[in-house]
């Protein structure tokens, strides 16, 4: 496929700790269409936030390649890094720590603009400001208001709005709407549906709720302690999950149905185990309810299982392991 | 007709602040009996917290004030009780499990320490073996090996500290337990634990439960009774039955739209428009009405009355007498 706009290679993000490497992010390789919603979901401490945050060289990663519209952006120097950044944005998790609280709504939206010099007089300023607004679906009688002034909706429209300024192709959502209650997170998620249409946008939509991943994405990475375990588009996920972490992911998500009540759930043992050193092997075989003495030696290479279906689980990619 | 253990009557309570006076709740009525688990759910600012906080007579002092109605508890009006008997029925007959675990346990104590405190203040007259005892047993009860309580909350993880603040709730055998988002701060693998740890415990004790959540899904799975709570008033009440099967109340109805399905594909999702209003300025009539999509006159001016049928209460216009009103 030639439309692949974002293409990651091998990457691996280690930080220094003092009791060892801690490997937040271990050989993950992905790619996304231009125009597609690519899910990364998994729970607190897998990684899946710092896939987004080096993608976009907030922070620089330990090796791998990550091409964006052919180009390795890890090779451009950080100095020139800032033109290519206005391509790339970022959505952040927590709309009341992420705006600046001394400015107001149409300051904050035109700082992006103002810093990659896209507004050629103060008039055209004002104009842009009130133009992204009114995109994010901001009255305009906010322009003045401070963000403790907003409820938490209104403030994640201004980070929306932050990052639609610069026009960007590619945006990546941490936990857009994680902080939001139902009611606005649906707003939230409408919003970014129609964003995507109108602007033909290319999404990484972190998160760790599977209702939300699976609403807007087209194609869902599960991760668990740094390493992708499950890859494919998001109906089959659903249909035939094949990874036994994926298994129990869908199994422990509360339907808000009273019949579902009766449903045998799948209960993990244990809790996520540390990511500093991990010992080789799948990661997963010592919460796993099938997992074999093998596992802890087996090399877990993302296979394909069919039509682009891609999972690390040995044993099912041994055909040991069949649902059903 | 199953025993009715804490009743609460046109609950009003309001906070005083700069110039303004918030009023968090508005009329609040509600009925939990012995054995049973009511869901409290809302959104936001609906005043779930002040609600469990006002049956603990934990409201902020000063500033919080409970301006009218009662809350019966078996038998005995807390409003009335003094500030000494509440002490003794505050982590005895009533406990509380806080929402974020990493700040409801003292970080400069063990575990084991805090489990103890509870035992102690509760139970004069035992000696320091058997209480020891009791925590070793507590901490196994929650899936925490014994050897771990002379360990600081830093060592545990989020779901096993949430663990270890419901082994403090449990040491007592309330009779009622009040859970406020317990499982919110957790994974979903830790939150299927935890629930299922709860669900085994509330029986095995015949604990009644009042659980506080905005997550439909954990009612659905945890609770018989559900109360939706708007703008500190119950909108709709039921069995878990009635209100997922058949939800009455517009607001109620929004919320189970508002959710992304599991099952099936939505292209959109229908979202409630509009925001909680301000606890300071309430909306005259019905609190609802200006996020409505079926608002009537009627609903600007006049606050409506519960309406019931068969165990199932509404307080919409929409329903009961003056539909023809409308």
């Amino acid at each position: 496929m030639d439309d692949i706009i974002l293409d990651v290679r091998n990457l691996k993000k280690y930080f220094p700790t003092p009791h060892g490497m801690l490997h937040a992010v271990d050989d993950v390789s992905l790619s996304i269409c231009k125009g597609q919603t690519l899910g990364l979901v998994g729970e607190s401490g897998c990684g899946k936030s710092t896939i987004g945050r080096t993608i976009l060289r907030l922070i620089e990663p330990t090796s791998g390649e990550i091409y964006f519209e052919g180009s390795n952006i890890l090779e451009v120097p950080k100095s020139q890094f800032k033109s290519m950044r206005r391509n790339m944005q970022f959505i952040f998790q927590d709309p009341y720590s992420s705006i600046n609280p001394r400015l107001t709504v149409s300051q904050s939206i035109a700082e992006p603009l103002i810093v990659n010099k896209l507004a050629s007089s103060k008039r055209e300023l004002h104009e842009l400001v009130l133009h992204y607004m009114e995109m994010v679906g901001l009255d305009h009688r906010l322009a003045s208001a401070y963000p403790h002034e907003l409820d938490g909706g209104r403030r994640q429209r201004i980070g929306i709005a932050r990052a639609l300024s610069v026009r960007p192709r590619f945006i990546v959502c941490d936990e857009p709407v994680s902080a939001l209650d139902v009611s606005i997170q649906a707003q939230i998620l409408n919003l970014l549906q129609d964003l995507q249409e109108q602007l033909d946008l290319t999404y990484i939509f972190v998160t760790h709720n599977l209702s939300v991943v699976k609403h807007i994405s087209n194609e869902i990475a599960v991760m668990y302690l740094g390493q992708i375990v499950e890859k494919c588009r998001t109906e089959e996920l659903f249909e035939r999950p094949l990874h036994p972490y994926t298994r129990a992911l869908l199994s422990a998500i509360l339907v808000p149905s009273p019949k579902a009540r009766n449903k045998k759930r799948e209960i993990l043992k244990g809790e996520i185990t540390s990511p500093i050193n991990p010992a080789p092997g799948c990661r997963f075989a010592k919460r796993c309810n099938y997992a074999t003495a093998a596992c802890a030696e087996a090399g877990c290479e993302l296979r394909d299982m069919g039509g682009g279906h891609m999972t690390s689980c040995a044993r099912v990619n041994a055909g040991e392991l069949k649902w059903d | 007709m199953s025993e009715r253990l804490l009743e609460i009557r046109d609950l009003e309570v309001q906070y005083l602040t700069m110039g303004s006076t918030v009023r968090a709740v508005n009329g609040l009525s509600l009925v939990l009996n012995k054995g049973e688990t009511l869901g409290v759910v809302g959104e936001t600012g609906a005043g779930k917290t002040t609600l469990a906080l006002s049956i603990m007579q934990l409201l902020p002092k000063k500033i919080g004030r409970i301006a009218g109605g009662s809350i019966v508890f078996a038998g005995q009006s807390i409003l009335d009780a003094s500030a000494r008997e509440m002490r003794s029925v505050r982590g005895d007959e009533i406990a509380m499990i806080f929402q974020d675990p990493m700040t409801s346990l003292n970080p400069v104590m063990t575990i084991g320490d805090q489990v103890a405190e509870m035992l102690e203040l509760h139970s004069e007259g035992r000696d320091k073996k058997e209480i020891s005892d009791k925590v070793d047993a507590l901490l196994e009860m929650v899936g925490i090996p014994a050897e771990r309580k002379e360990e600081y909350p830093h060592q545990f993880s989020g779901g096993m500290r949430q663990r270890v603040v419901i082994a403090i709730a449990l040491a007592c055998n309330p009779t009622l337990l009040i859970a406020d988002e317990p499982t919110t701060a957790l994974d979903v693998t830790i939150q299927a634990q935890v629930l299922e740890m709860m669900e085994d415990l509330k029986t095995r004790l015949n604990t009644s439960m009042l659980l506080i959540t905005h997550d439909l899904g954990v009612v659905a799975a945890m609770c018989d009774s559900v109360a939706v709570m708007y703008a500190g008033r119950i909108i709709e009440y039921g069995s878990v039955d009635q209100i997922f099967e058949s939800p009455l109340h517009p607001y109620t109805i929004g919320l189970f739209n508002a959710i992304p399905s599991l099952e099936g594909k939505t292209h959109r999702l229908i979202p409630i428009e509009g925001l909680m209003p301000n606890p300071a300025e309430l909306p005259q009539g019905c609190s609802f009405h200006p996020r409505c999509t079926k608002c009537m006159e009627v609903c600007r001016h006049q606050s409506p009355p519960d309406f019931d049928e068969g165990g199932h209460t509404v307080a919409c216009h929409l329903f009961g007498a003056d539909k023809e009103g409308a």
